[in-house]
Parts: structure tokens; sequence; C-alpha cells
């Protein structure tokens, strides 16, 4: 359990200054004791993500972390026991409070994210670019491409804004109905915050000022062979331009470099799947060669590239009900994610480093 | 409204009737109350006149008319096939009544309102709905047996209803489930089991209105006017997984191809009745929409879904396995315990 606390971001401690000599100062944060944190200082002495906050944040804007007051985190040992111990006993009581799509942003935090954050840290090395062009407290429409077998790249994208955006920020993903029917998962998935890909339910959360995320490319995108990684499928319907352009909120390409070698799929058998149901089942590199051992992903090095925020408000919320202007936007944010992929391809040592 | 109400209730033996009728006798502007139904109501009520008829004989058409009421509260319709003596007696009087009341009601001139109660069971459950359910929204696999169809049907004939009688004003209310200390449910029913059985994997979103909101928004549509369909229920949601966590109760998980025969055993032994059209419900719940509530009845649920279970919970109903009293001194222990451990091997 303490486990789960030791690798929460420290806020309010000055701590000594990390050891490296870089020709840049770095922050002076630490994000597990003894590792220090190794973005770059501003001029406060810590980074972007672990400056202190003036004391107005949090609770009063969606979806921010509850934990990131200052003040409210005290650093010794018992106070981390009571801290567990309250956690511990709230679970098991039912004291927690969830929202309507079945978010638990408690368990999110204490549980899920710290299970997720050693693959973003250490496995895949997830870098995150441009995380100033996410707004830190309205709603926004994050599009991003999907690839991987596995929607991993969905929770290194919900990792990296919650980790690294500096208002902390919960990713409310729309999921595929097929995923949500799932057992196990599929209630998992809601307690992290996804909710189904239905316009409504878009809707409301981008009314409520929540970053919502979405994966226009769905099946087609994550389940395609290693030989077609980059190229990004057909967007959908372009239902995700239209339910922008009616709450009025920017988006957001998003170019998620790394995702499409984890699994690199081979081949994809056909007769398995609709045996199975599933929208595809998939013969990679590892997976089934290599038996359960095929399912642990490549350590790829990761990218996540916010891009610049692609405006709404100019054509107004009623454009929405014009076909071609919803199409040719749709066709723009995804020139825009494509244009990103390559750049970001083109600057690449190698997939592993 | 006009002064001088005259309200018909029907189902009055219900405890939610009970307790509007109740509320509605202290209203002065309530000139008369009736209730009807085929069981004495077992609730002290002061000045409501009973009238024992079966909505299902033609009789009605004569009470509506020599009661001279200008309000019927149509709250008879029934969930629990074992109180109402068989799943297909209760189909006969859900919808049978509900076709053979406003028949009736249409043809009575002095009406002027029907409040029709509904249930948010109409959307049925499915995994490929949107997360919150608003009136107006067609949904993805509309229920085909058991209650939510007669909700649906009777749903129907009032909305035939109000085209017909265009000057009726006609409330549908679509509740969430009723929780609260008098609601008899087979919901509280499944809660109050020694160990709650859930369906492995999966974990349904509940909404659930207490009992007293449940009455506040009957009572404002009998003396307001708010023609429409409106969905009622307290704010927020409780996930079951949650709510058997606050009763303090085990849940043991059921693999689903096992769901079905556990069902079966709990109705023959008599201990809840679980129609097949609720099993669908414990694996992705429902929640509905109450934005146009709060809106046209500009009303705010006393009662959070959270807080009305709790409430339940606190009247006494269920005994919980380990209460939570029991849980915060564990929480004291571990800590004396974890900290006491930590300065020895401090020092």
């Amino acid at each position: 359990m303490s486990q789960h606390h030791a690798e929460v971001i420290e806020l309010d401690q000055a701590r000594r200054r990390s050891t490296s000599p870089g020709p840049r100062p770095r922050c002076a944060a630490e994000i597990a004791p003894g590792r220090a944190c190794r973005n770059y200082a501003n001029a406060t002495g810590f980074c972007r993500v672990h400056e202190p906050e003036p004391n107005d944040s949090a609770a009063m804007h969606p979806s921010r972390a509850l934990v990131d007051v200052p003040g409210t985190r005290d650093t010794s040992l018992d106070d981390g026991i009571a801290r567990a111990l309250a956690f511990l006993r709230r679970r098991l009581t039912g004291e927690y409070d969830i929202d309507l799509y079945g978010f638990d942003r408690e368990l999110t935090e204490e549980v899920l994210m710290p299970l997720a954050r050693p693959l973003y840290r250490q496995y895949w090395r997830v870098r995150a670019d441009g995380l100033d062009n996410v707004p830190a407290d309205s709603g926004a429409l994050i599009v991003a491409n999907h690839a991987g077998t596995l929607p991993f790249d969905a929770i290194m994208t919900k990792v990296a804004l919650f980790d690294e955006h500096p208002a902390h920020r919960h990713l409310r993903e729309l999921a595929a109905d097929l995923a949500l029917r799932v057992p196990v998962i599929g209630p998992l998935a809601r307690k992290n915050g996804n909710t189904l890909a239905h316009e409504d339910d878009a809707r409301r959360l981008l009314d409520a000022g929540e970053l919502v995320g979405v994966w226009p490319e769905g099946f087609k995108g994550i389940g395609k062979p290693y030989r077609d990684r980059y190229k990004l499928q057909r967007f959908g319907r372009g239902g995700f331009v239209s339910v922008a352009l009616r709450s009025q909120v920017p988006i957001i390409p998003v170019a998620i470099i790394g995702a499409e070698e984890i699994y690199p799929m081979i081949a994809n058998v056909r007769f398995l799947a609709r045996l199975f149901g599933f929208p595809y089942f998939p013969i990679t590199a590892q997976f089934p060669l290599l038996g359960p051992l095929g399912l642990l992903p490549l350590p790829s090095k990761w990218v996540i590239e916010f891009g610049d925020p692609i405006d709404t408000t100019a054509y107004g919320p009623d454009a929405a009900d014009d076909p071609m202007l919803v199409f040719e936007l749709t066709d723009r944010v995804r020139d825009t994610i494509q244009q990103m992929l390559y750049r970001n391809l083109m600057g690449r040592r190698s997939i592993f480093f | 409204m006009a002064q001088g109400q005259r309200v018909l209730i029907t189902g009055i033996a219900g405890q939610l009737a009970g307790q509007l009728a109740a509320r509605l006798e202290d209203d002065d502007r309530i000139e008369y109350v009736a209730g009807l139904d085929v069981h004495e109501p077992q609730h002290r009520l002061q000045r409501t006149e009973f009238v024992r008829a079966d909505l299902r004989n033609p009789l009605v058409a004569r009470i509506i008319d020599s009661t001279r009421v200008d309000t019927v509260v149509h709250l008879s319709l029934t969930a629990v096939p074992s109180s109402a003596g068989g799943r297909s007696r209760m189909k006969e009087l859900n919808v049978i009544g509900t076709m053979q009341l406003l028949a009736a009601a249409q043809k009575a001139e002095r009406l002027r309102k029907v409040v029709v109660k509904s249930t948010t069971a109409v959307y049925g459950s499915n995994y490929a709905d949107p997360a919150l359910f608003r009136e107006d929204v067609a949904p993805g696999g509309a229920p085909r047996s058991g209650y939510s169809k007669d909700a649906v049907e009777v749903e129907g004939y009032a909305r035939a209803f109000g085209r017909r009688r265009e000057d009726v004003v006609l409330t549908i209310l679509r509740f969430a489930n009723f929780i609260g200390p008098s609601v008899d449910s087979p919901l509280t029913r499944y809660l109050e089991l020694p160990v709650v059985p859930r369906v492995l994997g999966f974990d349904p979103r509940l909404q659930l209105c207490h009992e007293s909101d449940a009455v506040e928004v009957l009572y404002r549509s009998v003396v307001g006017s708010h023609p429409g369909i409106y969905n009622v229920a307290g704010t927020g949601i409780v996930y079951l997984s949650q709510a058997i966590r606050l009763a303090g109760k085990p849940s043991v998980p059921v693999a689903l191809p096992f769901v079905q025969g556990l069902a079966q055993t709990l109705r023959r032994t008599g201990r809840i009745d679980f129609s097949p059209d609720q099993l669908q419900f414990l694996l992705f719940g429902r929640v509905g929409d109450i934005t146009r509530l709060r809106d046209k009845f500009d009303f705010e649920p006393a009662f959070s879904t959270r807080a009305a279970f709790e409430d339940f919970v606190a009247s006494g109903r269920i005994t919980p396995l380990v209460p939570r009293e029991t849980v915060e001194r564990w929480e004291h222990t571990a800590y004396e315990l974890l900290t006491r451990n930590k300065s020895k091997v401090g020092t």
C-alpha cells in the first residue's frame, strides 16, 4: 500500500537539488524518495509540474487532482500511514463519491494511476511535448492516433495529462461500446473516467469543462497491421468534430509515437475474431509465439505531442449541421496529426531510444 | 392551480400513495382526496375517502364522475409479480387497468390534470446507451419483458390520452428505483440478503430516488402545472459494489451463466422476486438525466443517491455484517500498531 504513496509527487517540500550537473538547473522536487524530478527548472527552482501554485487552485476546477493543494501533503511516515489507512477504510465502507458517468476519482488517483506510472516513466520513458496547448480549466477535445493492439496509448495520454500538466487534468476518454461490455474491463474503464463514445456523453462532459479524449480511428487504428504503422486510418464519420463545434471547444490534435511498435501485429486471424466476437484477433511478433510472455509489450521509446489547438468558435455552433465543413475540419485534424507523426518520426533516433 | 382541487389517487394502499395523500390532506387548497384500491390502505389518513374498486372494472368511470375529481394521480403500477398474484395478473393490473382508467378519464369533462407514475426502467439497460438517459432519447435496447415493458405500454396509453384530451395537463414521472426507510422493493430485499450476490466482472451504476423526494415531486405535479415527461431521481449515483459496502454486507461474485439459476432459486424460496428483465439491470444499471426536472419543477432533490441509500441503511432494516464503527476501530488499531513498530525500528 505504502508503495502507492511513495510514488506520489511532492509539492511543498523544498529538497536538495538533483546531483546531475546539467547545463540548465533541474527541478528541485522529488518524484519519489531519492529520485529527483528531471524536468528543467524555471525561476522558482521547480519545473512547471512542481512549482508551488497559489492557494486558490484545485477543487474549483473540473477533474483537478485532489492531492495537489499545497499544504495538505504531509511527508512524515505516520501521516502516510494514516492516509493509507483512511483510504482503505473509505474503500471498505463505501464512503467515496463517483460522478454520473462512473468516474471514481479516488480509485484512479490512488490505485490505477500508480499502476500505470512505472510503464509511463520507466518502461516507455514517455516524453510529453506541448502540454501548454492544453487548457488548464476549460473543456477541450483531445484527438489522437490509435495503435498498439491494446489501448495503452489512451492510458499513457491520461497519465501524461494528469502527471505532467500543471493543472493535473483528468482525461475523460470516449470508449467503444464493445469495450464497455467486456466483464472486468468495462466497469474498470468507467471507473477510470471512460464513458461511451456517444454524442450525448461527449457534449455533456465538454459543456462541464472536462477534457475529453477521442481516438477516431477506433478499431481500424488499434487493430491495424505493423506494416501500416503511423498511417492514419479513416477518422470515423467526423462525429467528434461536430461535437466540438456544438460545444464550442478547441480540438487539440495529438500525435503518439511509440505505441505503434509495442505489439507489432503481423496478422489478424479473422475467424478467431469472429468466434470470440472480438473486433480483431492479433498475431504479433510476441504473441502467441512466446506464450504468456508474449503479452509483454515491447519497450519502445514514446513521445506524446500535443499540437496547436484548432479553434472552433470562429465557425459557431451551427456549423455542426454543415456536413461539408465537418468533413473539411475532420480532414484538417487528420492531416495535422499525420504531419506531427512524420515530423516526430524523422527526429527519432531508434524505436527503442 | 385553482381553489378546491379534487384529487383521485389510484393504488392508495401503496406506501408512496399513502404519503402523497397525507401530504395533500395537509394542504388547504386541496378540497377532497379519494383513494382507490382493491386492498384497504394500512396508513392512517384523516380525510381521504377510500374507494374499494378494481381499476379493470368499468365502475371506475362512475367513480371519477361521482367524486367530481379534477385531478387523477395514477400510482397503481406494480413492479412485483408476486404481490400482484403472478406475472400475467400483474400485466393485466398494470396495462389493462391503465387502459380502463384513461378511457374513463377521457370521458370525464371536469378533469384538468393527470399524473402517471412510470419508471426509468423504460430505458432498459444496455452497454450501448449513453451514460445518462434524457427523456426524449430513444434507447438502443427497448425492454421486451416484465415490468419495464408494462411501463412502456402504460406510457403509450398515457400519451395517446394526452393527444385526445389536449386540455388536460399530463405529467408522466419516470422514477428511478425507490429507496428509503419504508420502501419494500426487489432492490431492498436483494440488499437485505445476508450475503449479496453480484455478477462477476460487472458493476452497475445505480440511481436511486428517496421516497420523500418522490412524494414532493408528486405533490408538486398535483398542485402545479408541469406537462411532459420527467426523470425523477436523486443527484449522483452509486456503484452496486459501493452500495453493498455502504450497507456493510459481504458480496459474492457469481459468474454470468449461473446468475439465471440463482435468481430462479431465490424466486422459488420467496425471498426476492427478481424478474429476468431486472438481471440486465444488474449488469449495466441505468441513470436518468434529471436536468429537466430541475429546470421545470425548480426542484433540487433533498437526497443524493448516496444520501438516500445511507438513510435506508440507517433506518435499521439492514444488519451490517461489519458495521462502520468496527472498520473505524480497525483503522485505529492498525495505525497504532504500525506507528509503534516504526518507532521501535527507529530506536
